[in-house]
Formats: C-alpha cells, structure tokens, sequence
C-alpha cells in the first residue's frame, strides 16, 4: 500500500459519514421517512424545548441545555447510529491520516512532497498569460508533505476528540443528527484544505469550511442572532474570499500553473523576473485577504467573537482549533511568495526601509503588522468581556495574529508550531468551556460563575493546564511556540513588534487567568437551584478533555528551541522541505541571536506572564464585584466602555456596508431601476402612445379630412350634377354617344 | 442520425396537436400526454450528449438541409454544434421539468396551457437547431407568441402589462437583428449601401457567413455587430436593457419563469456566440467595442447584485440575481479567450438549472401560500424541513460554492476574465460576495429564526412530485461542480474556433489589412475546424499585448 492511495480516503470517510447522516436526518424529518415523525414536534417544538429556557438575550448565546434542564425528554431518531457514524467516520479519517503520515515517512523519510491526481476537474484550455501562454487544466489533486501531514494529523486527531466530546454534550438535542452530519461535512472540507495540491482544490476546502461554519455558526436557526451571526461570517469570510480569487488569479497569470510543486519550482527559478514591478508581492497580499477572512484578523475579524452563537464543540473545532487556523497554513503554504516580496522590497528600497515603503512593497511585513496589531488589539477587548466564550473568542483571535507575526517576519515554522499548540490547548479550553455550561445548564457570564473548581475537578484540572499553557509558563506547549515567535521578531529586527508581541503575551496571561478565577474561586455567584445541579461533565466529555490537556502540556516538545537541550529544533525540521530553495541573492541573511540574548527574550515573556498572572489573581480575588477592577473601571470610564463596546466596529460595520453601502445604496440603485432605466422604457411606450394621439388627430383632421374633403366636394357636386339624372333613357344615350365622339376625337388628335 | 433535429423540434409540435383533439374536461390526459411527449423529446434529445463528434470538432453535425424558398436563397437548414448541442439539452430537461412541475400549479385552461408550453419547447429548440438566418428568425419570433400568452393568461396581476413589455421589448430587439440580416444578405450578394458586395449567390446560410467573415469590412462589421447587439442585449438581458425581466418574472406563471430563465435568455447568449463573435470578430476584438461591452456586463454584475439586495419578493430578487449572473456570461465571452468562453457558456448551463430550481423552489412555496413576499415567511425550515435543504442545495449552487456547478463557471469566467484584464475580474468579483449576502440574506428571511406567520405553521413539506421535479437539477448541480470536464469537453472545439477567429481578426487588423479568405466559402461549406495547435500561435503575440495590461 502506498501513501498516495491512502490520501483519497482522509476526506472520504468525513464525506460519506455527512452523506449517510443526513439523509437520515432527512428521512426522519420528513413526511416521507414515516408518519410518526411529526415535523412540528422535532423540528420545531423540541427544539424551542431545548433551548428556550436558557435563552438569556444576547449575553448567553450558547443555548446548550444541561441534563438539568428540559431537554432530557427529546426523543432522536436514529440517535444510535448517528452516535456511531459521526465519530466513526472522522475517527476512520485520523486512521487513514496516520497511516498516510507513516507510509509517507517510510516512502520519503519525510522529505518529498508526494502527489495523486484524481481526476482533471476543469480543463481551461490555452490562454495567453503574463508572460508567454499555457495550456491551464485544474485538477482534483492531492498532496502530501511536512506541511500538510501536520495539519491532516492534529485536524483529525482533534476532530475526532471533539466528535466524541460531542455525543456528550449534544446528546439532549432535537437536532443531533444534523449536527453530525454538518461536523462531518466540515471535517471533509478541512481535510480537502490541507491535502489539496493546487490553489484551487485549498480554495474548495476553504469555501466548503466556511460553509460549514455558516451552517454551524447558524445552528440554532430559530434563533435570530444565530442565523445574523452565520451569515456575517459567510459574508465576510466571502469577503476575504474575493482577495483570495484574486491572488490565485495572479499567481495563474505568472506562473501558469496553481499547482503548489510547479508553481514554486517556477517561482524560484526567477524570483526577479516575477517580483518585478510589484507583481509578486500584489498576489501575496491578496491571498493574504483571504488569510484575513478566514483567521479572523484585522479588518476582517469581526465575525470570529459573533461565532460563538454557535454550539461550543464547533467553536471548539472550527472557530478555534482548525478552520481558523486555515489562513496561517495557506501563508505558510504560499511561503516562496512572501519570502520573495520580502527580498525584493530590501533590494527595491534599498538602505534604510521606511516603514511605509515596506508596507507598500513587502507582503511579509504587512502579514506582521497586521497579525501584532490584531494580537494587541483582541487581546485588550478580551481583557473586559465576561462571556467566557467571548474571552476564548478574542483570544482565539488574539492568538492567531501571533501566528501571522511568526509568518511575516518569514519565522513560517514558529507560526506553524503555534497552529500545532494552539489546536490542543485552545480545543481544550473550549470544550472546558463547554463543560462549565454544561455543568450551569447553559449558563455563560462569568459573572454568574465562581467557586467550581471542586464541583467539578475534571474540567477544572484540565482547564488550568490548558491555560497555563495559553499563559506561556515554562514546559507547557504555549512557552515554547509562543517564544518561537517572539525570539524570531526580535531577531529579524522588528523590536516594535516584538514590544507588541510581549505586551500581548502579558495580556493573554492576565485575561486567561481571570477566566479561571472568575469561574472556579471565590463563591458560586448564580442562583441556588443551578448551584444543585452542578455536576461533572460525562466520560464522553471528560476524556476528550484530559486528552487534549496531556498535548497541552507534551506538544511543545517537538520544538525546543535551540538553544535548550538537546539543541535541535525536531519541527523546524520536519518542516524544512517547504521552503523552496531560492537562487542566491534571494535568501535572507540567518537571523543569529545570541544564546544570551535568548535566554534573556525568554526571561522577559515568562516575567510578563507572571506579572500578567499576579495581576489577574490580585484582582479577581476577595467578594464579587471585585473591587480592583471596578476602581480601574471607573478611573477611564470612557476606555472602559470603549473596550467593552469592542471599539464599536461591529457597529461602524453595521452602519458603513449593511445599512449605507448595502441597504441604502441598493434602495437607491432600484429606485434608479425603476425611474430611469425603466422609466426610458415606460417612456418609450408614453411617446409611442402620445404620437399615435398626434397621428389619431393628423389623420382625421388632414388625411381623413381629405379624403371626407373629396367627399363632400363630391357631394357638393353630386348635388349640382343631381338635375342631370333625369331618368329619361334618351338623355343618358345622348350623353354616352357624346363621350364616345370625344374619346374617338381625342384619340384621333394624339394618336 | 439523420432527421434527429426535425424529430426534436417537431415532436412537441406533434403532441400539441394531439393535445387538441383531447376533451378539455380530460385533464388528467391532457397533462399526461404533454408530460410523456416532453419526455420522449428529452429522451430523443441524449443522443446529441452521446455524440462524440463535438469532442473532437467544432463543426455542425446533425446536418439537414432543403430548400425552402429557392428564389431567395433560403433553406430549412438545421445543424448543431457542441454549444447549440448542450442547450438543446437544457432545453429539454427543463420542459419536461415544467410539464411535471405544473400539475397543481395550473388549474385553468390546462389545454390550451400545455399546447403553448409544447410550441414553445418546438420555438426553443428550433432556434438552437437552425443554420439557416431566415429560419432562425422565424423561430425567434415564434417562440415570443407562447410565451407571450403564457405569461398573458396564467400570469399574476399585472400579467398583461408584463405580457406587452417583454413582446414588445423583444421584438423590438429581433427588428434591428433582421435589419442585420438583411444588410448581411445583400453584402453577400449585389452590396449594401456604400458598400460593394461579395458578388455571391444568395443565401441565408450561416456557416457561409462564418466563412466569409473575414471578407466584411470592419467598419460594416462594427454597424452589424450593434445592431445584432441590440437584439440579443435585450433578451440576455444586459445592464440596461434588463427591465422587462423582473416583471415577467413576478408575472409569469412558475413554469413560464423557469423556462425564461433557464432558456429564453440563453437564445441572446447563444446569439453572441453564432453569430456576433463569428461574423464579426473584427469589430469584436475592436478595444471599445470589447470594452464597452465588458463594462455593460460588469454594470449588471453589480447592479442586479445590489438591486437584487433590497428586494421585497422573492420571484424579484430572483430576477435581478439573473441580470448578474447573466453579467458574468457576457463577461466571459468578451474576455474573448478560452476560458472565459468556455466558463461563459457552462454557467449559461448553469445559471439554467440553479436559477430554474430557484423559480420551482419559489412557485412551490406560492403554491401553499399565494404570496411570494419575503416578510410573509420567516422560520420555514422548523416547518418544512426537506424544502429548505432543497432550496438551501440550489441557492449554494447558484451563489457559486465549489463542488456545484455555479462555482465551475464563475470561476472560469474569472479566470478568463482576469487573463484579458486583471482590473474587470477586480470588479467582478465583488459580484461575488454581494450574491453570498443577498442570497443568505434571503435565505435567513425565509427560513430562519421563528414562525412568525400563524398560516406557515401549518404548512405541507415537499411532497415526492416535488421531490422529483427538483432532483434532476440537483444532480446535475453537483455533477457540473464535480466532473464539468465532459461539458468542456462539448463545448471546446466550438470555443477555440470562435478565439481564433476572434483572434486572427484582431491580428488582421493589426497588420492594417484586412485578411481576405483564401477560398470564398462556398454556401454549406463549414468553417476550417480549428486545432488548438492553431490556437497557440495567435495566442502568443496575444499575451505580449496583454502583457502591459496586465501589469
């Protein structure tokens, strides 16, 4: 067997558990499938069971329903199977990705890329590109290198943790077969994003996982808020979307090809020929949108926090562990486009780049700026937000712009290795998450929480190694990324953001650890009755938990940085067959830090996490409200309110391109539809009808006045003539023979 | 098969005609005999799909011809080519859609219903089917009169108001087409105006005026290309000839929709291709006529897109969504390369089956309510659970998600589209994203958030009739977004000919000569097939003058 036939099956497997659950889903829900299976009662009704009584407005978005609560009677058809054949398939697919990994190893030792064709999806034909012609064929294609076998590995790993983790928490819910089924369809997707071999396939799977993320966002359809946040992120992923098109255009019109091998083979035979002009780092940056819409950054990431509307595995799957992540792999895939932007800016710009002219020319750079303004920016808007999700949200975010800052200072293997740790403490923070509403039947204000940590010791445990994790403590996965990134952008030069970086650091120590203090210490906040109902989570729950709490704390050890034992760096690497060899001239000089200065970059991130940390037990301690932050509070009621408010972009958003540029401007260009354009047409018919009135009169007045003209004059004659008609024979004979003579006379003149 | 064609555009004609001698009473009959004639029409039409004949030339095959009116030169002469091959095939699948779909829909004068229904599908067909322009237009013109009582009596409140505009509106365009014709007759023949003619026999026959296009002065080329322009703009519709379609779309009853939609607007694509890129490719490649086109196409992108936005109705928004999707056709096909062509006609494909579905999906929920305003629904998937993954499937096809065919063709087009010029893909993208948010917008409208309405609660999910009506349109959704490459396939040789006519036009031009044909074709002579070897060498000097464009 070999690897490449191995590859087809990773996103099969998803696909047919989607195609089987739901037509279940399907059949048991329509009237077709059965008479019993009345639609009102399931769709409908059970649904608003399961689920009203929680609805707590806008602030607890999450309307799981706790075993406490009244979901308990909600009858699932087909529930067995759907238990099994949701998580069978995705556990199928983690087989096959792990046995493709290890085919491939023994294949390759890791170090080819290996290929499989399918099938020739769309045949283009000959067009005329940028430079010379090409014969374009797109194919269904996949491929399986460093890069890919990494995210097929933790995608259905985690996944399928996370199917597991859903049979729990799913479990009372009307809608649990199609909650699989759309899980399914994701992991299909994700997988085809990642095994994809050429920018069309990765586009695929990046359009069906933001479908599938609309559907999932927007699970809870009755709901208007869901429905408002699946479909923004729809929108806005479209958005980034639109850039991406655009960038895969370019690189089609360069190269001639979108397949990752040729295209980068091509690439880097002349990265000159293609720089030049700017030609290079425009594609990069528009693939870069992309990267926005999908990872949630600056301007683009609005949509991650509203996400949370959905159930929480998804956030824990999608919004945190995998499809977010999407846009950091495609980065790091593209990787030969950004590190030519980069070298071709230096040289364009010669000595001394300012730091617009980089923002104008280096691709790289902008993947930085905007990834450590998006890291500072979530960060602080997670500082103030009370709805635990909300605060995991903006964290998610918040973690993600580090991972572009690894990208754009070209450290892709830290900002990789982010994407690897982040996927296990992240999913396990989420699924915690889930586990305390869980436990409070739906509950999530962290204001109504506090003093869990021995009623339910399970989530709690693993969610302190998790945080920890997040936090950046020494020998927890997050330490070690995490200072990856910010050893690279110190030492490629960019100190400011590498300011940036450690600031953000601090504050991701201080808003995870108040979520823990928040929610475990001091006294139970809520109402009495959900005090006694409290309970720990389910084995279906618990285990996924302490699984991705062990890779919290072990994944980072597969990149020790350098300069710790045993000096190697296993994941840089693994990795390093993605990088493409550029010509000389095009590679950049080797950032060398000193060991001391290393050790004194990584002193500095864990003192501010400490500091970050003291700060958040310090202030979340004693009787609720806490009296720290309510004095800090209120000292900048302005910026307090501005943070809470998220900086008001949703609603500069809302105004700018729903209400003006969509609604408004829509209303205004139909009005033009139907006064102008239309009127011209309406118009057309009034002159048409007002001429044939002018016609109308013209022709009684002259042209049948005339003929009514000769009429009457005829008349008028007749009238004279009338004494002629005598009824005597002999006159009309006389008559006639005196016609005769004068016809013969005249015929005899001119003839 | 010789004869086939005359089968397929005369055999609806036969079973109207049986239809006649049907008691009015019989309704059961009537439908049954109309539905198994658009059946057996959509049977006898496969053989066009099995032919491999179009895979491997862009001729016209299926070739019949007689005299008609010796006198003048006209003949009943019919042919088809991968494109014409695939339309015909729409055609009749979408008829037979209808006949089915109609059922319960029409419950007046059913007679008289399905006999237009079926001369209409003889008009359709005919059109596609004819080589020769005189009988081309006269099927042209017969097919508006079914339609327009289609429309006139079993339309909606305004349906005669909608009747009058669209004839009137169409006719108007064919009048300046046969203007075209006519000039086109005597520049082959004694001269036009000031300009000498050719010196030919007389002949309506088009494959003679694809071989003699090279022959016509630009200049006469440019005047001939408005004015056929003018007759296909109109039924495409193109931005801003478009406003007859919304209102015989609201107007029209559900099968009228579906069939306007899905093939009468594809009459004016198709026209592009017979005849305004192959008779006048010099005026074609000509940069403002190129241009002036392309951003009358991107206008309609985007404007049907945000008109569509605000919409009250759902048969409406569907409308303007055509005018977009449509605006993507016409974009491609003046990229004037491979792929735009080839992406242009498979989502006029495409557009036909995603846009039919929405007008089946529209008239099925009318059908339980009598209202098509978006307000009056509102959490229709508790209620109907099987009709909102339906529609949900169509819509995500018609807003172009990978994997359904609308994705296919939008993204050819935009490749084409950007490879001519990268600044019209940067606008027609942004088509993109506004059809994912009115169509989302609609969706969550419809079908999400709670029964507001008492009336919806109680209403009837999709019933296996339904079901079957919407399936095929399904499959072929997906089949197009998975595997398209048959459908290129059809469709390639036909494409290249037109680019590299298209192509040695412009470089003729260029050379400031206009190249004259080394043979006169004579009448009935096909046009030399075209090889994409031949395609390469035009396209090379062609990229180095796209180049700086480019960049």
């Amino acid at each position: 067997m070999k690897a490449v036939d191995v590859l087809p099956w990773i996103p099969v497997f998803p696909l047919l558990g989607f195609l089987v659950n739901g037509l279940l889903y399907l059949v048991s829900h329509s009237k077709l499938g059965g008479k019993d299976a009345p639609l009102g009662a399931h769709g409908a009704g059970g649904h608003d069971d399961a689920h009203g009584g929680h609805a707590a407005g806008h602030v607890a978005p999450d309307h799981h329903a706790g075993p406490g609560g009244h979901g308990d009677h909600v009858e699932i058809p087909f529930k067995a199977l759907h238990t099994w054949i949701g998580p069978l398939a995705s556990g199928l697919a983690c087989v096959a990705a792990f046995l493709a990994i290890f085919l491939w190893m023994g294949e390759t030792r890791g170090e080819e890329a290996l290929v499989t064709t399918l099938w020739t999806w769309i045949p283009v034909g000959s067009v005329p590109t940028w430079f010379g012609g090409a014969n374009v064929s797109f194919d269904v294609a996949l491929r399986i290198d460093p890069l890919s076998a990494l995210m097929i590995g933790f995608v259905t790993f985690v996944g399928t943790l996370i199917h597991v983790y859903s049979v729990g928490y799913m479990g009372h819910d009307a809608g649990y077969g199609r909650f699989f089924a759309y899980l399914n369809l994701f992991m299909f997707a994700m997988l085809t994003l990642v095994l994809g071999a050429n920018l069309p396939i990765l586009f695929v799977g990046w359009e069906g996982v933001g479908l599938c993320s609309y559907l999932l966002i927007g699970y809870y359809y009755d709901k208007d808020f869901a429905a408002d946040a699946g479909k923004k992120a729809f929108v806005m992923n479209r958005i980034g979307d639109a850039g991406f098109l655009l960038g895969l255009f370019g690189c089609l019109a360069m190269f001639g090809t979108v397949d990752f091998g040729r295209m980068f083979a091509t690439a880097a035979a002349d990265p000159a020929k293609y720089a030049a002009g700017g030609l290079v780092t425009a594609a990069a940056l528009c693939l870069f949108i992309g990267a926005t819409g999908k990872s949630a950054q600056i301007p683009l990431y609005v949509w991650l926090p509203d996400a949370m509307a959905g159930p929480t595995p998804v956030s824990a799957l999608i919004h945190a562990a995998t499809m977010v992540t999407a846009g950091v792999y495609m980065v790091a895939r593209m990787n030969v486009l950004f590190r030519i932007s980069h070298e071709w800016a230096l040289k364009v710009l010669g000595e001394g780049p300012s730091v617009f002219g980089l923002l104008t020319h280096d691709a790289s750079f902008v993947v930085a700026v905007i990834g450590g303004l998006t890291a500072f920016v979530a960060a602080t808007i997670g500082l103030a937000q009370n709805d635990i999700k909300k605060v995991l949200a903006y964290s998610t975010v918040s973690q993600l712009g580090y991972m572009f800052l690894g990208c754009g200072v070209l450290a892709f293997g830290a900002g990789m290795f982010h994407v690897f740790t982040h996927a296990f403490f992240k999913a396990c923070l989420f699924l915690g998450s889930g586990s305390v509403i869980h436990a409070l039947g739906g509950e999530q204000d962290m204001t109504k929480m506090g003093g869990l940590k021995d009623k339910i010791p399970h989530t709690f445990r693993t969610m302190l190694i998790a945080t920890i994790a997040i936090a950046g403590i020494p020998f927890f996965s997050g330490f070690f990324s995490k200072d990856a990134i910010l050893g690279e952008t110190f030492a490629s030069g960019h100190v400011v953001l590498w300011a940036v970086g450690l600031v953000t650091a601090g504050m991701t120590a201080f808003y995870m650890f108040r979520l823990i203090r928040m929610t475990f210490y001091g006294t139970f906040r809520g109402s009495a009755e959900t005090w006694a109902h409290v309970h720990e989570s389910p084995a279906t729950m618990t285990v996924p938990l302490w699984i991705l709490a062990a890779g919290a704390f072990v994944a980072g050890y597969w990149g020790i940085p350098k300069v710790l034992p045993p000096f190697v760096n296993k994941f840089d690497g693994f990795l390093e067959p993605i990088f493409v060899k550029l010509p000389a001239g095009w590679t950049p000089h080797p950032h060398e830090a000193s060991h001391a200065l290393e050790y004194a970059l990584m002193a500095a991130s864990v003192a501010v996490a400490l500091v970050g940390i003291a700060l958040a037990v310090r202030f979340y301690s004693g009787a609720f409200p806490f009296a720290l932050p309510s004095r800090v509070a209120a000292a900048v009621p302005r910026l307090t309110r501005a943070v809470r408010q998220k900086y008001y972009v949703d609603e500069a958003y809302e105004w700018l391109f729903v209400e003006r540029l969509g609604k408004r401007f829509g209303r205004f260009l139909w009005d033009v539809d139907a006064r102008v354009v239309d009127g011209a047409v309406n118009g057309s018919r009034h002159v048409t009808v007002g001429l044939s009135h002018v016609s109308d009169w013209i022709d009684k007045t002259f042209v049948d006045g005339a003929v009514n003209g000769v009429a009457d004059g005829l008349q008028a004659a007749w009238r004279g003539q009338g004494r002629l008609q005598t009824g005597q024979t002999q006159s009309y004979a006389l008559a006639m023979a005196g016609g005769v003579f004068g016809l013969v006379c005249l015929y005899i003149i001119f003839a | 098969m010789n004869g086939l064609l005359t089968l397929l555009i005369f055999l609806p004609t036969a079973g109207a005609v049986a239809l006649l001698f049907l008691p009015r009473e019989k309704t059961g009959a009537i439908k049954l005999v109309a539905t198994v004639t658009a059946g057996i029409a959509f049977v006898a039409s496969l053989p066009l799909w099995f032919e491999t004949g179009f895979r491997t030339s862009g001729d016209f095959l299926f070739r019949e011809t007689l005299d008609w009116i010796p006198s003048l030169g006209v003949k009943y002469a019919l042919g088809v080519d991968g494109i014409a091959a695939l339309l015909i095939l729409l055609t009749t699948l979408l008829s037979f859609i209808c006949m089915y779909a109609s059922y319960t829909a029409i419950t007046k004068r059913e007679k008289e219903y399905y006999v237009f229904l079926l001369l209409l599908e003889t008009g359709m067909i005919g059109v596609f089917c004819a080589l020769d322009f005189f009988l081309f237009y006269v099927f042209w013109e017969v097919m508006l009169v079914p339609m327009y009582f289609l429309i006139g009596v079993w339309g909606g409140p305004r349906k005669l108001y909608a009747a009058i505009k669209f004839f009137l509106y169409t006719l108007f365009g064919s009048v300046v087409m046969l203007l075209a014709i006519i000039a086109l007759y005597f520049f082959n023949t004694t001269g036009f105006l000031w300009w000498k003619g050719l010196g030919n026999a007389p002949t309506f026959d088009i494959p003679h005026f694809h071989a003699i296009a090279s022959q016509i002065p630009p200049d006469l080329q440019v005047w001939l290309f408005w004015a056929f322009f003018l007759g296909f703009a109109i039924k495409v519709p193109m931005f801003p000839f478009h406003t007859w379609l919304p209102d015989a779309h609201v107007e029209a009853p559900t099968a009228g929709s579906v069939i306007l939609a899905g093939v009468l607007l594809k009459m004016g694509t198709y026209g592009f291709l017979r005849f305004s890129l192959p008779i006048c490719p010099a005026a074609s490649s000509t940069h403002w006529v190129q241009l002036s086109v392309v951003v009358l196409s991107i206008i309609g992108i985007l404007y049907g897109s945000m008109v569509a936005m605000v919409q009250k109705d759902v048969k409406k928004l569907v409308a303007y969504s055509s005018v977009a999707h449509l605006g993507f056709v016409m974009l491609g096909f003046f990229a004037l390369n491979t792929a735009g062509i080839q992406g242009g006609i498979l989502q006029s494909i495409n557009h036909g089956l995603s846009t039919g579905g929405l007008f089946l999906l529209v008239g099925i929920i009318y059908e339980r309510r009598h209202t098509r305003m978006i307000t009056d629904f509102g959490g229709i998937s508790s209620v109907m659970p099987v009709y909102a993954m339906l529609f949900m499937v169509i819509l995500l096809a018609s807003i172009g998600l990978p994997l359904l065919n609308g994705f296919v063709g939008e993204f050819t087009i935009l490749v084409g589209a950007f490879l001519a010029n990268w600044r019209w893909a940067a606008f027609a993208v942004i088509g993109v994203v506004l059809g994912a948010a009115y169509m989302l917008w609609l969706y969550q409208r419809v079908f999400f958030g709670e029964v507001t309405h008492e009336e919806n609660r109680t209403l009837q999910d999709v019933n296996l009739r339904e079901i079957l009506t919407l399936a095929p349109l399904i499959v072929f959704c997906v089949w197009i977004g998975v595997y398209p490459k048959p459908f290129f396939e059809m469709t390639a040789k036909s494409s290249d000919k037109l680019v590299v006519a298209v192509e040695q036009a412009r470089l003729a031009r260029e050379a400031g000569t206009v190249r004259m044909a080394s043979t006169a074709g004579t009448p009935g002579t096909p046009a030399t097939p075209a090889t994409r070897a031949d395609l390469a060498a035009p396209a090379a000097p062609a990229a180095a003058a796209v180049l700086p464009e480019g960049r």
